[in-house]
């Protein structure tokens, strides 16, 4: 038996990757490429859809159809394709800045209309791509080229914004816990509905080194130490510590699915 | 949204005033411009729509909210007109013909999504019912101050179609077209209507099934396995498209790319594709002109026009000529690429020149340099909102034929 | 109950950025960054299989072969 990434869903020509070393977003599409293997999924059946950024070059790897689009605008674009044809797997990874800066409004009203779409936040909490500037989820006190003095922008909560938004399945892991990575990224390509799964994903770059946390594995450890599983025993025991799990897995009426019904009543008569 | 079927005539009945039924032919509808539109999208082929409301085109939305879905088609309403832009390319990748509609303040949202579709090369049709501007500016009243926000309101070099029309019969046609063109040329087309138009009813005709003729979606014919390139050209310049969800995976990025679709920053690369972004619109200038003339063979003075505001100008044409006077008229319907070398032939001859447009001067710029910047060259317009009338086109010809007001 | 051991621990020196992940987290010390700061398995003696090192390497550089060993009797034929 082999443990390796697969590299069925890799386009090899173009590794090694752009992102800098030690970069978590890699390890997001170890794990992704991963999550399709284990699933079976066809590549012709999948459509990834990117933004801009560090993380939106994510898409150029995978060998599956890819759409790299506009800062901001994945989740829009990602709509009209899952509209347009709901038997594909559609796939959004995003960055923080990506998602919830400018592609705020887009992130929200895809969730409340619970369209079947798999919205990863790769949160590296730093608009990395441009040198090191604070996102909405750098939060208070961040080092940042925009920010000298810190931050003084509090941050999006996503699991909660997501669940407040209508997203009927909602997780969090780290880039340190890969098994679970993986787990709910299968969870979330097979959930019926707008699934968000926010990675904290670590850039040594520019947050690491702004912000005094150290090296990438220094970064990792932090993930490992202020993290901690819902549910779990030391869950109550460190009631500040971030909480990973899946928050929230419902099923609700999928945009998609509830479209035919729309069309089944236009095909029977006047509105 | 009820008031929207008792228009339509598909029983052949209507009842007049007195509540006596009409027999009308089936093919005949009393509708607005923005409906004119409506029929034009679905005879091309349309299959999804995707817009935000914005007056004055929110018609085009309602009436396609009824008939996509009975059709098979999808319609949703975007949060706003940037996700809807974006949500049309979208579609159109996985094969559908694809549309959305807005005004001013909307197109402005959608520059940045309407220059990836030309970077792209994405298939896709943009009606722009114009209205007063800058910003929100006059909502209800026309205007056509858009003009060269559709040829340069995306950033970086590019070339750009936009139609237009100035009555309902040429909103049909035109619409079809525009599909044709985003079609053949594997670009955005604009349709830049304008209030008066869209809002306006008037009769339509529709045509039969074949009448006008359809460009159809052109696939590849690489089989599975063989290395598609969907961004080589073939010697005819078209790109041939493979569906997402087809048996061909590739790229699609608004970065420069390569055959593959792969970004890249190549200096050659980039020369040759923003040289063939340009080129593949620019050099068929005259396959893309749509245009009309009236009486301009001994015409003295020519007025040009496009639009609801030509309706004016032709009233003036046909008025002057049943004066004896040799008046003509230039209908534009292609905006974009304008159409230089048909303007200076078709105008070459007249004394006097007078573009007729409700803006300060778009189109009158363009004839300008089509006629080499003649002093004979003027402007008639109206910017106030409210249409401009043949009276106001007779009253500045008075002006420049030095009778005075 | 299978028992994974190591067959081949394998580092694509193309792909591998020298980021020094796999090294902090193996918790058997199997891995060490060379002098062109690749990575370099240097006790695979040790090495437990568990891949995490595969798992965790955001360069894809990594593979772990596992040579499955049976526990018990063999299954009567």
């Amino acid at each position: 038996m082999t443990t390796q990434t697969t590299r069925k869903y890799l386009r090899e020509r173009f590794m090694p990757h752009i992102w800098c070393a030690g970069c978590g977003h890699g390890t997001v599409l170890n794990a992704l490429i991963r999550a399709f293997e284990a699933l079976g999924m066809s590549r012709n059946e999948i459509v990834m859809v990117s933004g801009i950024g560090c993380s939106s070059r994510i898409t150029g790897y995978v060998d599956v159809h890819t759409l790299h689009t506009l800062h901001g605008r994945a989740l829009a674009f990602a709509t009209g394709v899952k509209l347009s044809k709901p038997e594909l797997n559609v796939i959004v990874p995003m960055g923080d800045g990506d998602a919830l800066a400018i592609g705020g409004n887009h992130f929200i009203h895809a969730a409340r209309r619970n369209i079947a779409l798999t919205a990863l936040v790769m949160n590296n909490r730093i608009y990395g791509m441009t040198g090191g500037q604070y996102s909405p989820l750098s939060g208070y006190g961040i080092s940042a080229t925009t920010a000298p003095y810190t931050s003084i922008d509090p941050d999006f909560d996503v699991v909660a914004l997501s669940m407040a938004a209508g997203a009927t399945f909602v997780a969090r892991t780290t880039t340190y816990h890969v098994n679970e990575m993986f787990d709910f990224f299968q969870k979330a390509i097979l959930h019926e509905g707008f699934a968000v799964v926010e990675v904290l994903t670590q850039c040594p770059t520019y947050f690491g080194r702004k912000n005094k946390m150290g090296n990438a594995a220094d970064m990792l450890t932090y993930y490992k130490e202020n993290t901690v599983a819902l549910g779990a025993r030391s869950e109550k025991e460190h009631p500040h510590m971030i909480k990973r799990g899946i928050f929230i897995q419902e099923e609700k009426p999928e945009y998609c699915s509830q479209y035919d019904k729309v069309m089944e009543r236009a095909q029977k008569g006047r509105p | 949204m009820g008031s929207i079927e008792l228009i339509g005539v598909t029983d052949g009945i209507l009842s007049n005033d007195a509540g006596k039924a009409m027999i009308m032919p089936t093919n005949v509808r009393f509708i607005q411009g923005n409906e004119a539109c409506v029929e034009g999208a679905l005879y091309a082929g349309l299959k999804f729509f995707a817009g935000y409301p914005i007056t004055p085109s929110t018609e085009i939305a309602e009436h396609l909210a009824v008939q996509l879905p009975r059709r098979g088609g999808k319609f949703i309403q975007m949060e706003d007109e940037i996700a809807s832009m974006c949500a049309i390319i979208g579609a159109s990748l996985t094969g559908r013909k694809v549309l959305t509609a807005t005004s001013g303040p909307g197109f402005s949202l959608m520059q940045e999504a309407l220059g990836y579709a030309v970077m792209a090369e994405i298939p896709c049709v943009i009606v722009n019912v114009q209205r007063g501007g800058p910003s929100t500016g006059l909502p209800t009243h026309i205007s056509q101050g858009d003009v060269n926000q559709a040829r340069w309101g995306t950033h970086g070099d590019h070339a750009i179609i936009a139609l237009t029309a100035s009555n309902h019969q040429d909103v049909f046609a035109m619409t079809v077209e525009a599909f044709n063109m985003a079609e053949t040329y594997r670009t955005p087309v604009v349709l830049l209507f304008d209030e008066v138009v869209g809002h306006m009813r008037e009769r339509l005709v529709l045509p039969e099934p074949g009448q006008h003729p359809l460009v159809e979606r052109l696939k590849t014919s690489v089989r599975e396995g063989v290395d598609y390139h969907p961004y080589l050209p073939r010697e005819d310049g078209r790109l041939p498209m493979s569906d997402f969800g087809g048996v061909h995976r590739y790229n699609v990025t608004g970065l420069y790319h390569d055959m593959w679709g792969f970004p890249s920053d190549n200096p050659k690369v980039v020369h040759g594709l923003i040289r063939h972004l340009v080129d593949k619109i620019e050099d068929h200038v005259g396959s893309i002109a749509r245009y009309k003339t009236y009486f301009l063979e001994d015409a003295s003075t020519v007025l040009v026009s496009y639009g609801a505001t030509a309706r004016s100008a032709l009233h003036v044409v046909e008025s002057q000529r049943r004066k004896g006077q040799k008046f003509g008229l230039f209908e534009l319907q292609t905006l974009w690429p304008f159409p230089y070398e048909i303007v200076g032939e078709a105008c070459g001859h007249a004394k006097q020149v007078v573009v007729v447009e409700m803006n300060m001067g778009h189109v009158y710029r363009e004839v300008q340099k089509a006629l080499g910047y003649a002093d004979h060259v003027f402007l008639a317009n109206r910017i106030d909102g409210v249409f401009i009338t043949p009276t106001d086109i007779r009253q500045t010809l008075r002006l420049i034929t030095g009778k005075g007001v | 109950m299978a028992r994974a051991r190591l067959k081949e621990l394998c580092i694509n020196r193309q792909w591998c950025k020298g980021c020094g992940i796999c090294i902090a987290f193996c918790p058997k010390h199997v891995l060490e960054l060379d002098a062109s700061d690749k990575v370099i398995a240097v006790r695979t003696q040790d090495c437990t299989a568990c891949a995490m090192c595969a798992l965790r390497c955001p360069d894809m550089a990594i593979t772990v072969e596992k040579e499955e060993k049976k526990s018990g009797k063999r299954d009567p034929l």
